[in-house]
């Protein structure tokens, strides 16, 4: 028990520097998913979508330009 | 599916959106037990209770390689085949590889301070590791640089498998040099020389660890997906535009 205690704190160290280190990961692909997400749904809200034939009839990149035209 | 059935990115989408959820849940599950099992285990007859930092220190050891080692063969997908998902697993793989030779850093680090009396030695194999944690930045670096991403990705490629002559020097560091790190133990020929009492725990600590790499790479591919997909968007409307 007493070689137990005896490196706790560097153990007690290696362990939060885990927790650290695979938390950000865990934050970093989460919070990224969640950014890209958000971008793709404003996009496509806006009439803006990868598709060459959307569902709303002339093509992603017309629709695009009509949008571009309108607003100036 | 056939495997190159993946190659299409639309596909991957909806495999990793299925996949994802259930593995991090394996893996959750996993950690439970590789944990319980490593603070159970015994202490070691020479390391005493800090052979518990090893279960961090090895598989994050074993995971900068193997990260490094996927990057390699996606470098030679990108430059050979162009392969489609090549440089988004390549550019997913990099961050996830140089978090995890961090972490082997920081845990080798704070087991040699105690083991042996520092927390630093110009040793061939703590040198080998550190510059792969530069190589994996400066990967990242480049990555960020080239703004097209397939330019980048051919950048990237061709550092990448340059940087893979780390992984040999890394390995066989203990066996060329007289090093202050001790020798193979884990995977050696004639078996290992650890403990069965030491061993299993670290190799389920192992397999949990991978499984979470394997989690997080398909995370960060299907975000880098995602991210090509805003771009292209962003380059359409800007294209409309002008």
């Amino acid at each position: 028990m007493e070689e137990t205690t005896a490196h706790i704190d560097f153990i007690a160290a290696s362990y939060a520097a885990a927790v650290i280190v695979i938390g950000a990961l865990i934050a970093w692909v989460t919070l990224d998913y969640r950014g890209q997400r958000r971008m793709l749904a404003e996009l496509e809200a806006q009439g803006i979508t990868r598709r060459s034939e959307p569902a709303h009839g002339a093509p992603a990149i017309e629709r695009v330009k009509e949008q571009a035209k309108e607003q100036a | 599916m056939a495997l190159s059935d993946l190659a299409n990115p639309s596909r991957f989408l909806r495999v990793a959106d299925r996949l994802i959820p259930w593995l991090g849940g394996v893996t959750l599950l996993l950690f439970a037990f590789a944990i319980d099992q490593a603070m159970i285990a015994p202490d070691d007859y020479q390391q005493g209770a800090t052979v518990k930092i090893m279960f961090l220190h090895v598989p994050s050891a074993w995971l900068g390689m193997l990260c490094w080692g996927l990057m390699s063969v996606a470098a030679l997908g990108t430059l050979v085949w162009r392969h489609p998902l090549a440089d988004v697993t390549a550019k997913a793989a990099a961050p996830i590889g140089a978090a995890f030779t961090l972490l082997c850093l920081i845990t080798g680090s704070l087991w040699g301070r105690p083991e042996w009396g520092t927390y630093w030695v110009w040793d061939a194999r703590l040198t080998s590791e550190l510059i792969l944690l530069l190589l994996y930045l400066g990967v990242i670096a480049l990555w960020r640089t080239v703004e097209d991403p397939s330019r980048a990705a051919r950048a990237v490629a061709i550092l990448t498998l340059v940087g893979a002559i780390d992984l040999p020097i890394i390995k066989f560091s203990v066996d060329w040099w007289n090093t202050l790190h001790q020798g193979e133990s884990v995977f050696r020929l004639g078996g290992s020389t650890i403990d069965p009492t030491i061993l299993t725990p670290l190799l389920i600590m192992t397999a949990a660890f991978t499984l979470l790499f394997v989690v997080l790479l398909l995370a960060a591919m299907r975000n880098e997906i995602l991210r090509r997909r805003v771009r292209t968007l962003h380059l359409m409307q800007a294209n409309a535009a002008s």
